[in-house]
């Protein structure tokens, strides 16, 4: 189970939680001026990656609001939570703090 | 390739059966083939052996990063049955159990097959409701399903409790389908592979597809891998949960998702369980393995992941179904668990063939209740690459249908799991 850090509340076991789906999609302006195709992608296509994954949780058991996390999909660990409206963190310093290992992406000083 | 029967098994048996041959062969890739299959599970492989047998070519390859059956075919609870809402399913998944009925005969392999019944509960209005349109759905479709009360669950299925009023979820009837069960999953990829590698077809292990190369005009040209480029005008991508990944590698983007699933089975114990039974609403899946595991199957974890486990919490919510089902099944010891990563539509059904690309095709979207194609995937991806047109049986499965709308939304007709 994860433990996710909701930034209104803190850490919370993932049971208080319901997900949300891919982060950062947002809804066309103006749907009917789109082609099916750009109808089609806006509903259904989903970056799907083997890596950092900007998703959408719900803190429905909590505060009830629903915010951002950054998870890596392999490992399952969570890099960053932020709050709706805010900018997605730089996912390739994320990346290379997730290289650093577990402990780096917890926050601890590497040790060289 | 060496015939199995009874009788070869006898006469071997005199030699302390060492005379038994390798079942296929370790080829090294060559440099060039007529079509690639990329992943070695049973729709892989099946595609490989459907084109050999039934469209002649014998100069392909599958291409498996790991090994064959490795993925979610030897992970799975190995449910099998056709009873699905919609004309175009309930026509393709027949289509497969039909094939899956003569499978062991034509493979010369016993793929276990073994059409005890599949028995779905219901436990609610709603879910009495849904089956029973179902059961004329399917019928209407000449898809045998039919309704049980809950004296009948009980005659069909001794060991569930349909008794107790006192039951968080009491059983109001069953959907039956007596030509559903279940097969041996390692068997059928077994089977698929000897019988493909004795039609002439490679199938190389430890090889990861790590790029598809276009041509100037867009079209396919050729699949660079860990060991090695390798040329081919036709790649058939089979790869479950990495499809997006490997279809990514074209360019092409999918209306897929990858989610944790898991299952798992307990210690052996002597004949006990009958039939397969499945509770959608309280989400169990439970049939007794050959060996005498009770195999398990749990949900999906919420969220996407590649981490090939799924969390405690799941199976725990499985168990504790299946003990209130089943009481008998409480002082059942749990031996292993484990995960697979399996590739979800928006409409819960499968996405089967060609691409926007020239020479690329697809076999994907299988989600959580794949197994049971495993013979008819395999037969239509073959079709359509061979012909380059999809079979009119997979022709509503086309990946146009999310831009066109044309959903075939089997998650909304049952919430179906496998
Ligand atoms: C726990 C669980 C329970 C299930 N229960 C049922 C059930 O009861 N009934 C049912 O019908 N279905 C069930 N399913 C679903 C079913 O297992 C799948 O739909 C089906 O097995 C998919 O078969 P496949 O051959 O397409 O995939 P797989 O067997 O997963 O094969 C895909 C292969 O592609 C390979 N691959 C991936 N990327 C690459 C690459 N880049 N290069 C080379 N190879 C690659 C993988 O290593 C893998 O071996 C279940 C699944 C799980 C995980
Ligand atoms: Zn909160």
């Amino acid at each position: 189970m994860l433990v996710i850090p909701c930034p209104y509340c803190g850490p919370r076991p993932e049971l208080e939680f319901r997900y949300g789906g891919e982060a950062h999609i947002a809804r066309p302006e103006d749907p009917s001026t789109l082609d099916d195709e750009a109808w089609g992608a806006f509903l259904y296509l989903r970056s799907n990656p083997k890596g950092l994954h900007a998703e959408r949780w719900r803190h429905i058991h909590g505060c009830a609001r629903y915010f951002n996390v950054v998870r890596d999909t392999i490992s399952d660990t969570i890099l960053a939570s932020y709050k709706v409206g805010e900018a997605k963190p730089d996912m390739d310093a994320l990346a290379r703090i997730l290289a650093g290992g577990p402990r780096a992406a917890a926050g601890e000083e590497k040790s060289k | 390739m060496q015939k199995f029967s009874g009788f070869g098994l006898i006469a071997r048996a005199f030699g302390a059966h060492k005379s038994w041959q390798a079942q296929w062969r370790d080829p090294e890739p060559k440099q060039s083939y007529d079509a690639v299959i990329v992943g070695g599970g049973g729709h892989g492989l099946g595609a490989a052996y459907y084109l050999a047998k039934e469209h002649g070519m014998r100069n392909i390859a599958v291409l498996e990063k790991g090994w064959i059956g490795g993925g979610n075919t030897g992970r799975n609870t190995t449910i099998i049955r056709s009873n699905y809402l919609f004309d175009e399913s309930a026509a393709l998944y027949d289509h497969a159990v039909k094939l899956w009925e003569g499978l062991s005969q034509d493979l010369n392999y016993n793929t276990m097959f073994s059409q005890r019944g599949v028995l779905m509960l219901a436990h609610n209005i709603h879910d009495i409701q849904s089956f029973k349109r179902h059961v004329h759905a399917n019928r209407a479709n000449g898809v045998d399903n039919e309704w049980l009360t809950p004296e009948e669950v009980k005659e069909f299925c001794p060991a569930i409790n349909v008794g107790g009023k006192d039951m968080r979820y009491p059983i109001l009837g069953g959907a039956l389908q007596r030509r559903g069960g279940t097969a041996r999953h390692d068997a059928v990829a077994w089977g698929f592979a000897r019988a493909a590698d004795a039609l002439g077809v490679d199938i190389i292990q430890n090889c990861e597809v790590t790029a598809i190369r276009r041509d100037a005009s867009g079209a396919v040209e050729a699949v660079e891998t860990t060991r090695g480029t390798i040329k081919t005008k036709k790649v058939g991508v089979s790869a479950a949960g990495h499809t997006s990944m490997v279809l990514d590698m074209a360019g092409v983007r999918m209306p897929l998702e990858s989610y944790p699933l898991q299952a798992l089975v307990s210690e052996p114990v002597k004949p006990a369980f009958n039939c397969v039974v499945m509770s959608n609403t309280i989400h169990a899946y439970i049939s007794q393995s050959d060996k005498g595991e009770m195999v398990i199957g749990a949900g999906t974890d919420a969220y996407t992941s590649y981490s090939q486990r799924g969390a405690l919490h799941i199976a725990t919510h499985t168990l504790d179904a299946i003990c209130e089902l089943v009481p008998m099944f409480r002082r059942l010891r749990m031996l292993r668990m484990w995960g697979g990563i399996v590739d979800v539509t928006p409409d819960r059904s499968p996405i089967l063939g060609k691409t926007p690309v020239k020479g690329l095709y697809v076999n994907c979207g299988w989600g959580t209740g794949g197994f049971k194609a495993t013979p008819g995937a395999g037969n239509l991806l073959a079709w359509t690459i061979a012909k380059d047109e999809p079979h009119p049986i997979n022709a509503p499965f086309t990946l146009e249908r999310f831009r066109e709308g044309r959903l075939i939304d089997e998650a909304a007709a049952a919430a179906v799991a496998h």
